[in-house]
Order: structure tokens, then C-alpha cells, then sequence
């Protein structure tokens, strides 16, 4: 019988997919790490070695690309995860308009980011934007959302979690729905009150959707780019630039020998933090 | 090794080939159905000279009857990367419209632009803008826009009615903007939300670092001058800081953008503004009745002796080697520098300065700024930019401009990153010494 089965489909089943596999992704994997190791001018190409990753990294902006980008991700699904988990628990009840909330939480994540990214950037105009205006009304005086050094990340920061709590969301509800009611019945008939459900059932059961959260958010965010090039530019200066946004000027300015070592790199950064991450994650799952 | 990444890249590009035979094989075949014959041209979005340019277009159509279609893409950085690929993808217009100077030769004109050193009206283009779009084996564009000079672009209703008078030294300009700020406006205008707008007071500064330093470009090409290390240089950046600790500049300069820049400058909101001329013809199309109260003046250095005004060379353009109609391209731009095309391009208005063609005369009738440069120009205290005197510029001049105008970093410590930043250039081009 298994041996059969082996046989019902044959090798050549394989091909189709795994030729696009080969051409769309193999090889420009390999290529980029080629080209990493010369000054590159698309038509021209010369070997330097390893100065294109020895320049990448001494960028004096790249630090705090680093940085900020371990902050953004950090950030972003921190608040995805904690936000997204109770509107989760709290559209799982049984509510009258609980179909509208969903849909209404969902929304900002079908708009594209570059015209969520425009909004906002006038929204956060910090004297004639909508939101320091409503500020001035009742007596706050806002900030430079964008314009401030120390503000504008944590303001990206906040967009991208008001665009994306909506698939947090959405993930967490098909895992808390996929719980067994006996559960629920059980800590019931235990005495337990909702409190108790939510920290004893629905939290630990549903780990294995927070996973997935914790992973799309972390390296969605560790990858991100669009929000903040719209919004910022890596400015001002270079104070809220990510690694993506290094990468990119580095091809805007026609380094393109450096640009394909910055991501190589950040490849390499992805796994190094995905990989563990993964694992330490997938140990404390339960299965339902 | 070798044989496998030709290999490889021959498997990648055979797509792109396909693509390219069928557009030149639709171009063949409609020249065969007999329609009008078309050229192609790639030019900045947004060009305040459009008008002029149209009217150019208009005036070679009825000429020739070669149909002129333009195709546009975004200014800046972001336009020269498209270029930049679209090159290297042999997909190419049949006229560019691009920048002279230091931007020009990343192109790597001899390997992808028609050389013009041949054609007839070699000898009209002044030799000054002429080694901007050149190599070792002749030149390649032609000029578009009379050529632009960078200073001080200033409102003078504001100057006559506290009393002022132009500056010719940095701190009789601080204490005119001592005097402004007094008296409520904004003295200096910084729109770093168009972050390249950050970087025009210190190259608008170079030709008080050439007074200091007559050969900082050859050094500077050959990495033995330094921004950070050439004290001239370096009061670039002092500068830009200098007006930003002095609160002279407007609150919110990370909202502010160059459009709104304009309107500061022209409803006299600000007193000063850091830009080149090209922005007179932004100010004439939306404030009309206000471009006759804008004024202009070189960018004060540290000694009265030496005052005079950094001038920039016009964009250029060029045909590309895998141009379809290369010769309605050349045609194109043998009219284009004709008296007939300098007399159609200022038959929409007066242009905002001199032309880089000999003898075309800059009408009387131009705007005040262009006679306030005029001046400089009839005195011969003019410099050109640092850009059109070596081939190397650093892509991010325009954020470390923002940080030294928001006191972010110290001016040394941008002046070091500005100098990493051109070493990157450098390399990329591979020249000597780096």
C-alpha cells in the first residue's frame, strides 16, 4: 500500500513549481550573495571582496537602523499582540454587533500601507493636522508627531499597530473559536469566574495562534518599509531609519553591490532571530 | 565561477530580450503602416519650465511633423534609480531629460549615450556646461533650462520696509535676520520636509570655498581634501546650523515643504529663503503679482572682498544608444538649441536666467531676480557648484544637511559622515586614489 501511494505521483509532478522555485527564488538568492561581493553597476560588475559588508556595516546610520528596527518590530507586535488578543476574546462573546466591531477592526488592513502612510502624514501635521487640532480643542497642546527626533518612530510605531491589530485579530478569534466549549464548562462547573476562563483556557489554548501573531507581526516588522518611507523618509536625519530603508538608499544612490549586501544581511538577521525565536515559541505549545 | 553567473544572468535576461524584440519589432511594423514618425522623451514630472518646453515641442512639430510624446517619472533620487534600471534593461526613450555634473557621469555615458561631439551645434553650447555632460571622448547632452545660480532668494518688500540692505558678509546677514526676527517674520525659510531643499546653503556656499581654496575640487576628487578637515568647506555645514540655533528658521521645518516654501516666500511670511533661481518660475506660475517683490543675492562668505554666486549647470538631454529613432532624437535637439527653438522656448515668458548656448541674448524684460544675478554674472563673480567640478557627490548630503539644520549632530560630525558618504561615491566609480 505505501508502496503504491509513493508511486501514484510521479517525480515529474514536482517539476512545474520547483522550476519557478529554482529561477524565481534559488537563484537570486545565490546571485545576491555573488553580488554582494562586488561594486555592481547592473551592466558592470567588479570583485571588491568583502568591503561592500565592511561599508554596510560601518554606516554610520546603520546603528541606529538596527536599533530601530529591533524597537519597531518589538513595538509593533507587542501592542498587535496584547491589543489584538482582547478585542479577540472580547468579539469571541456572543454580541449583537459583533460582526460590525470585527469588520470595522479589520478595515485599515485592506488599505494599502503608502495611502495609510499619507493620511496619517497629514493627520500628524503638527499644527494643521486633524489630530493636534482635536488636541488644541481640549487644551493639550500635541507634538511633532513626524517632525520630532525622539517622537516620530513611536508614531510610525502606532500607525503600523492601527493597521495591523486587525489580522492579530482575526488570527487570534479562529484560535480562541477552534477551543472545545467543555473547557469553558468545566472551569463553570469548577466555579470559575470569566477571569479565570479567559487566564486558564482561552490564553494557554489558544498559544499556538499567538505564535503565529508574534512571528508575522516580529519579522513583518523587522522587514517593514513602506509606512515609514512614506511617513518619514528615515528622517529627520537618519533618526528613524530601519535596515529596509538603509537598504533602499543604498539602491536609490546606485550602490547596488552595497545594497545587495545589506540584504543579505538582513536575511541573515531574519533567520538568526526567527530560527530561536520559533523554537523557544513552539516549545510551551499545547495541543488542543 | 565566471561561467556559471553568465549562464545564469544569460537564463534571467532571456526574458527581459523578449520583451525588448517585440516593442522594437510594433516600432518597425508602425513605421511601415505609414503613421507619423514618434520620438520618445523621458523627462522630470513636475518641471517648471514645462510651458517652455510644450511651446519648443509645438514649434518642432510643425517643422519637422516628427510627433514629440513625453513620458514622465519622478525628480530626485528616486527618478535616478529608475534610470538608472531602466538602462541597464536597455529600456530607454529616445530623449532623457537628467541632471549635468556629478549625477550625469554615474550614467556612464560613453557606454550608453549617443556621443554629439559630431553634430553641428558643438559649437554653440558653452564650453563651461559642456565639460558637465562630458567624458574623455566628447560630450553628450544638450542644455534645457537657461542655467540656474544658487544664493539667496529673498523678498525685498520685507528689505525695503525695515530698511535693510543686501548682505555681502555671513554676519551682516545674521544681523539682518536679527532685524527680521525683531520685527515678527521669519527670517530664514527651511523646508526639510523636502529634505534635498536642506542641502542648498552649503552648496550654495562653494563659491566662497573655492575664494579660500582654489583647488578643493582636484583635491577633493583625489581624496586628499576632506570636508570635515577643509575649514571653508566645513562652514557648509556651520552655516546651516548656525541659523537653526539662532532661531532664524520657521517652527516645523519637518512639515514644511518646498511648495510651501514658496508661498512663505512670495505672501512674505519669510524674509529669506536658501534655493537656487530654477524656483522663480514656481513663484511666477502661482503668485504672478508677487514675483516682481522676489530678489536675489549671493550666499554672504566671510570676507566682503570675495562675494559672488555659485552657479549651477541646466539639465541636459541626451539620446540613449538603444534609442528606436535616433535620428529624430538628434533632430530634436539640434532644434532645441536653434535660435528657432531659444525663440519658441521664451515665447511663453521671459526664461529665469542666461542660456548655455552662445548667442542668445537674455531678453530685457526679465524678472528682478534674474537682473540681481545678471549682475554677478556681467562682474564675472561666478563659481560653478562643487558637483559640475568632480564627478563624485554623496547620495545623502540631504539628510546630513537635515541633521546639522536641526542641530542633531555637531557640523564637524556631519561634515565626517558627508565624507564617508562620498567615499562610497568614489568607490562605486572607481576612481584613483580611493
Amino acid at each position: 500500500m505505501t508502496k503504491s501511494m509513493t508511486k501514484m505521483y510521479s517525480f515529474w509532478f514536482f517539476l512545474p513549481a520547483g522550476l519557478l522555485y529554482i529561477i524565481f527564488f534559488l537563484v537570486p538568492t545565490f546571485l545576491s550573495f555573488f553580488f554582494s561581493l562586488t561594486i555592481w553597476t547592473l551592466t558592470d560588475w567588479h570583485f571588491t571582496g568583502l568591503d561592500n559588508f565592511r561599508i554596510f556595516l560601518t554606516e554610520p546610520s546603520l546603528s541606529i537602523g538596527f536599533k530601530n528596527s529591533l524597537l519597531y518590530a518589538t513595538g509593533t507586535s507587542l501592542l498587535k499582540i496584547i491589543v489584538g488578543f482582547l478585542l479577540a476574546a472580547f468579539l469571541t462573546m456572543k454580541l449583537k454587533t459583533r460582526g460590525f466591531l470585527r469588520s470595522m477592526i479589520f478595515f485599515p488592513n485592506i488599505l494599502s500601507p503608502i495611502a495609510v502612510g499619507y493620511i496619517f502624514s497629514s493627520l500628524m501635521h503638527p499644527s494643521k493636522g486633524v489630530i493636534n487640532t482635536f488636541l488644541g480643542f481640549i487644551g493639550i497642546s500635541g507634538p511633532d508627531w513626524l517632525g520630532d527626533p525622539g517622537m516620530a518612530l513611536f508614531s510610525v510605531i502606532l500607525v503600523d499597530f492601527w493597521k495591523g491589530v486587525g489580522v492579530a485579530m482575526v488570527i487570534l478569534i479562529a484560535g480562541i473559536q477552534a477551543i472545545p466549549a467543555q473547557y469553558y464548562e468545566a472551569v463553570k462547573i469548577d466555579g470559575g469566574n470569566p477571569l479565570h476562563r479567559l487566564r486558564f483556557i482561552t490564553l494557554p489554548l489558544s498559544r499556538s495562534s499567538i505564535n503565529s501573531v508574534i512571528m508575522l507581526a516580529f519579522i513583518g516588522g523587522i522587514r517593514t518599509f513602506e509606512l515609514i518611507w512614506v511617513m518619514t523618509k528615515g528622517g529627520p536625519g537618519f533618526t528613524t531609519d530601519l535596515i529596509a530603508s538603509i537598504i533602499y538608499k543604498q539602491f536609490q544612490g546606485g550602490f547596488y553591490g552595497i545594497a545587495t549586501a545589506g540584504n543579505v544581511i538582513l536575511l541573515i538577521v531574519v533567520s538568526a532571530i526567527a530560527m530561536p525565536m520559533y523554537k523557544l515559541l513552539t516549545r510551551k505549545e499545547i495541543d488542543v | 565561477m565566471n561561467k556559471i553567473i553568465v549562464m545564469m544572468s544569460v537564463l534571467l535576461l532571456a526574458a527581459g530580450m523578449v520583451f525588448s524584440a517585440g516593442s522594437a519589432e510594433s516600432a518597425a511594423s508602425g513605421a511601415a503602416a505609414g503613421k507619423a514618425e514618434k520620438v520618445l522623451w523621458l523627462h522630470f514630472a513636475g518641471d517648471a519650465q514645462q510651458k517652455a518646453l510644450d511651446a519648443v515641442v509645438a514649434a518642432f512639430e510643425a517643422e519637422t511633423g516628427i510627433d514629440v510624446e513625453f513620458e514622465y517619472r519622478p525628480g530626485s533620487a528616486e527618478g535616478e534609480n529608475l534610470v538608472k534600471s531602466r538602462l541597464a534593461a536597455n529600456d530607454m526613450p529616445d530623449i532623457l531629460s537628467y541632471n549635468s555634473g556629478s549625477l550625469f557621469q554615474v550614467l556612464d555615458p560613453d557606454r550608453n549615450l549617443v556621443n554629439l561631439s559630431e553634430e553641428p551645434y558643438a559649437d554653440r553650447l558653452l564650453d563651461s556646461f559642456k565639460s558637465t555632460v562630458s567624458d574623455g571622448n566628447g560630450f553628450y547632452g544638450v542644455p534645457i533650462q537657461p542655467i540656474p545660480a544658487g544664493g539667496i532668494i529673498y523678498n525685498k518688500k520685507i528689505y525695503a520696509g525695515l530698511g535693510l540692505e543686501v548682505p555681502v558678509t555671513w554676519d551682516q546677514f545674521l544681523d539682518n535676520c536679527e532685524v527680521i526676527k525683531k520685527a515678527g517674520t521669519v527670517p530664514v525659510i527651511a523646508s526639510y520636509k523636502d529634505d534635498w531643499t536642506a542641502q542648498l546653503l552649503l552648496l550654495a556656499d562653494f563659491y566662497n570655498v573655492l575664494a579660500d581654496e582654489p583647488d578643493f575640487p582636484e583635491q577633493y576628487t583625489a581624496n586628499k581634501a576632506k570636508f570635515a578637515t577643509s575649514p571653508s568647506a566645513l562652514r557648509g555645514f556651520e552655516k546651516i546650523q548656525e541659523v537653526f540655533v539662532k532661531g532664524y528658521i520657521n517652527s516645523e521645518p519637518m512639515a514644511t515643504t518646498y511648495d510651501n516654501a514658496i508661498e512663505m516666500l512670495a505672501t512674505a511670511q519669510g524674509a529669506h529663503y536658501p534655493m537656487a533661481t530654477w524656483i522663480l518660475a514656481s513663484i511666477a506660475a502661482n503668485f504672478p503679482d508677487k514675483i516682481d517683490d522676489i530678489g536675489f543675492f549671493a550666499l554672504p562668505g566671510d570676507s566682503a572682498d570675495s562675494n559672488g554666486v555659485t552657479l549651477w549647470m541646466p539639465n541636459n538631454i541626451s539620446i540613449p544608444k538603444t534609442a528606436a529613432n535616433p535620428e529624430g532624437a538628434k533632430k530634436f535637439l539640434e532644434f532645441f538649441v536653434s535660435d528657432a527653438g531659444m525663440k519658441a522656448y521664451m515665447s511663453v515668458g521671459a526664461p529665469d536666467g542666461a542660456f548655455a548656448i552662445k548667442d542668445v541674448p537674455v531678453p530685457a524684460e526679465v524678472f528682478p531676480a534674474v537682473k540681481d544675478v545678471l549682475e554677478y554674472v556681467d562682474a564675472n563673480k561666478t563659481a560653478p557648484a562643487l558637483e559640475f567640478l568632480s564627478p563624485i557627490k554623496g547620495p545623502n548630503l540631504p539628510q546630513i544637511s537635515v541633521q546639522a539644520g536641526l542641530a542633531l549632530k555637531t557640523p564637524l560630525e556631519c561634515a565626517v559622515e558627508y565624507d564617508r558618504d562620498v567615499e562610497k561615491q568614489a568607490k562605486q566609480l572607481m576612481l584613483q586614489g580611493w
